[in-house]
């Protein structure tokens, strides 16, 4: 059954406009079955378009490729039949009770028993004690939860999840992770986005996007390999005018302030390594070479997107 | 949530029914859902009843009553006891309120055209003199039929009165005058629509414009609303099939229309005596065919408009021509043969018929088999609009 194959996502030059904006440019990506597939990529870069094509929602202008097998151009009955697709906003109906929701979905998905599989489902969230509370009066925490709920309630074999922690407190992000991860354990494959390094630092690959390009796929330690960028982090006082200062350096790619230190990186090894020894000649500031972050990487790649945007 | 409560267990993928059950399932989760958020919206539930009620109230009342004491004025430079008895004889009626006395003509028709005055009573200056003399003088009525309901009573009722008036006056040499009917006639001008049409064709026909406007209105705004509130990515996402989510939402809607028809015809038979000479059943079940014919119209305006505001629109450019041109203001066969053309395309119309030919003249389902086959192929083409242009993704 193709259902069950081993890749689950599987496209190839997917490229979408609207009007004259290209918002989607070539993009090519595979997942393997029971992979956490994370999404990233500035505002407006693309990603719920997209993860729109993924699940059949936006028919590409170019480009091809298959979910679960199924092509997304013209099997989107069955795509629609296997893949859970959370979106971005919540868009589950407000004015219907927790239960009401659940029970909807399982008639849509035309499940055997829906008002048990509506309870069944309320058990697992530990929603039971607010199943008679209208879905939108849940606080955001919550909404989040009913939402994923709803999505794996049909037995989905690949899920699509848009910014589903956004605006969602840390604990309950901590449990929403732990969740995905246990999903993926029994076979689920997960595509996320997100704009949260922590979350990103817990997907087994990565995708970034950037004005409807991938800049840069794979797993965290190979995506920093492929920056070639060298990084050096920097201490002491006047932080902020030494790193307005440093951004016109030639040699200099990226700067970035974390906490107490800048963090200051250049491809060209050599060159970065100039300025390095000039700077930390005045004495002023330490200078110390340091591997870099993923998000060192996504600033760059930022840097770079945002320059020719 | 403590981390553990926090883990569920994926169940192993549910058991799932067959086709034919499935697609079954999905109108009725469509359906469920629908009827409960029509439950939740208060207002609008509570308006099922209240909206047919208040516009019956209103319409039936507005066209219906006898009215009496209506604004009179009278025309006359004759101030003869005859003509004042005459005068009194009408006054005596109830439906005239002789509010003014004029000498001028203009001022007379400026009196109805400024709508002071419904009737103008006119006694020509010589009426006397020529009653006397045997001549027959006639007695001008004239009377603001734009409002032909109205104006129908009062008139009876002066024609009525005219007879006995002046019983009173015509004595010792003028007795002879009184033995023949009348010693003058009555002329009755009916201004700006000598027509005239009854009440009773007026009463059916609210049932179907209350229904048009109801019911366009309540599926009308059904796809934008899923679209404003950020629902329809989420069902469009769902294996639920256009045709499906009509006929889900769809449904509860002819529950509704059902009930307000019920409502209708029982204050309408209660409050205006409007008898039902034909069968209920088929009254009931062409009722029916006529709310599913309007809801799939109400449905395609929501599928092709953008926002709720152009639902409206849509509803609006709709409404008003069903109020015009299918027969409810004017009678059908007096319009010009283009409006009439447009008529045959609207819904009311056909319905018109029907409710006007059951209740009035007790027509059965064969009498009306065109005009039923009519809203079932509105419906059909309306359903098969709205599923051709229902966009199930979002480009
Ligand atoms: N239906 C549409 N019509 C026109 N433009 C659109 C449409 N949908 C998206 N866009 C544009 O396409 C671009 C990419 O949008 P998209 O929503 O895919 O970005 P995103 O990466 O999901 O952003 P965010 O992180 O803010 O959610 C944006 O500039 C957006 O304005
Ligand atoms: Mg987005």
């Amino acid at each position: 059954m193709s259902v069950e194959s081993d890749i689950a996502i599987d496209v190839r030059g997917l490229t979408k406009s609207f009007g004259a904006k290209k918002v989607v440019d070539n993009f090519t990506l595979q997942v393997a079955r029971g992979n956490i597939q994370g999404f990233l990529g500035p505002n407006g870069s693309g990603k719920t378009t997209t993860i729109r094509m993924l699940c059949g929602l936006l028919t590409p202008d170019s480009g091809e490729g298959r979910c679960l097998g199924y092509d997304i151009r013209r099997q989107q009955e069955e795509i629609k039949r296997y893949v859970g697709y959370m979106t971005q906003g919540f868009s589950l109906y407000r004015d219907l009770t927790i239960r009401e929701n659940l029970e909807f979905v399982a008639r849509v998905y035309g499940l055997e028993a829906p008002e048990d599989a509506a309870q069944g489902a309320l058990e697992r969230l530990g929603l039971v004690a607010r199943a008679e509370q209208l879905a939108g009066e849940l606080s955001g925490g919550w909404k989040q939860r009913l939402s994923l709920g709803a999505c794996i309630l049909p037995g989905p074999s690949l899920l699509l999840l848009d910014e589903p922690t956004a605006g969602v407190d840390p604990k309950a992000r901590r449990d929403f992770w732990d969740e995905i991860h246990h999903l993926a354990t029994q076979g689920l494959t997960v595509l996320v986005s997100t704009h949260y390094m922590d979350e990103a630092e817990r997907c087994h690959q990565i995708a970034y996007i950037a004005n409807g390009r991938l800049l840069a796929s794979g797993t965290i330690p190979a995506i920093i390999a492929g920056a070639h960028l060298s990084t050096w982090v920097v201490t002491g006082e006047g932080l902020d005018s030494l790193g307005s200062e440093l951004k016109y350096q030639p040699g200099v790619d990226m700067v970035a302030r974390f906490g107490a230190a800048l963090h200051v990186g250049g491809r060209d090894e050599a060159a970065m390594a100039r300025v390095a020894q000039r700077y930390s000649a005045e004495g002023v500031h330490r200078w110390k070479r340091d591997e870099p972050t993923l998000e060192d990487v996504f600033i760059d790649l930022m840097t770079r997107a945002g320059a020719d945007q | 949530m403590s981390a553990e409560q926090s883990l569920p267990n994926v169940a192993p993928r549910p058991a799932r029914r067959g086709a034919l059950a499935q697609a079954w399932q999905r109108v009725l989760a469509m359906f469920v859902k629908e009827f409960i958020q029509l439950r939740r919206d208060r207002p609008t539930f509570a308006m099922i009843v209240g909206i047919p009620l208040i516009q019956l109230m209103l319409f039936g009342y507005a066209i219906n009553t006898d009215p009496k004491h209506l604004p009179t004025a009278v025309l006359t430079s004759d101030d003869s006891p005859i003509a004042r008895a005459l005068i009194g004889a009408l006054r005596a009626t109830d439906y005239f309120d002789i509010k003014y006395v004029t000498r001028g003509e203009a001022d007379a028709d400026k009196l109805i055209l400024s709508n002071k005055a419904q009737f103008v009573i006119q006694i020509p200056p010589d009426f006397s003199r020529q009653l006397v003399r045997g001549e027959k003088p006639a007695l001008l009525l004239i009377a603001d039929a734009s409002d032909p309901v109205a104006a129908s009573g009062a008139i009876a009722a002066a024609l009525g009165a005219a007879n006995q008036a002046l019983d009173r006056e015509l004595i010792g040499p003028l007795a002879s005058l009184s033995q023949n009917a009348a010693p003058y006639e009555i002329r009755v001008h009916r201004r700006y629509n000598p027509a005239g049409e009854t009440r009773r064709n007026i009463v059916p026909g609210l049932i179907g414009t209350i229904l048009t406007m109801t019911m366009l209105m309540y599926t009308a705004m059904s796809v934008t609303r899923e679209i404003e509130r950020g629902t329809m990515e989420a069902l469009l996402a769902m294996p639920i099939l256009p045709v499906e989510i009509m006929l889900g939402k769809i449904a509860p809607y002819v529950v509704v229309g059902a009930v307000q028809m019920a409502t209708i015809l029982i204050v309408a038979s209660l409050l205006f005596q409007v008898p039902v000479v034909g069968s209920l059943f088929t009254l009931s079940s062409l009722t029916l065919l006529f709310i599913i014919a309007n809801l799939s119209v109400g449905y395609t305006f929501s599928t092709v408009a953008v926002n709720q505001l152009q639902a409206m629109q849509l509803t609006f450019f709709f409404f008003l021509p069903s109020m015009l041109l299918s027969g409810f203001l004017f009678p059908f066969y007096g319009m010009p043969k283009w409006a009439q053309y447009v008529g045959e395309f609207l819904p009311l119309t056909h319905y018109l018929r029907i409710v006007r030919s059951v209740m009035l003249k007790g027509s059965t389902f064969g009498d009306l088999f065109v005009d039923a086959g009519a809203l079932a192929a509105f419906a059909l083409v309306a359903m098969s609009i709205a599923v051709m242009r229902f966009r199930q993704t979002l480009d």
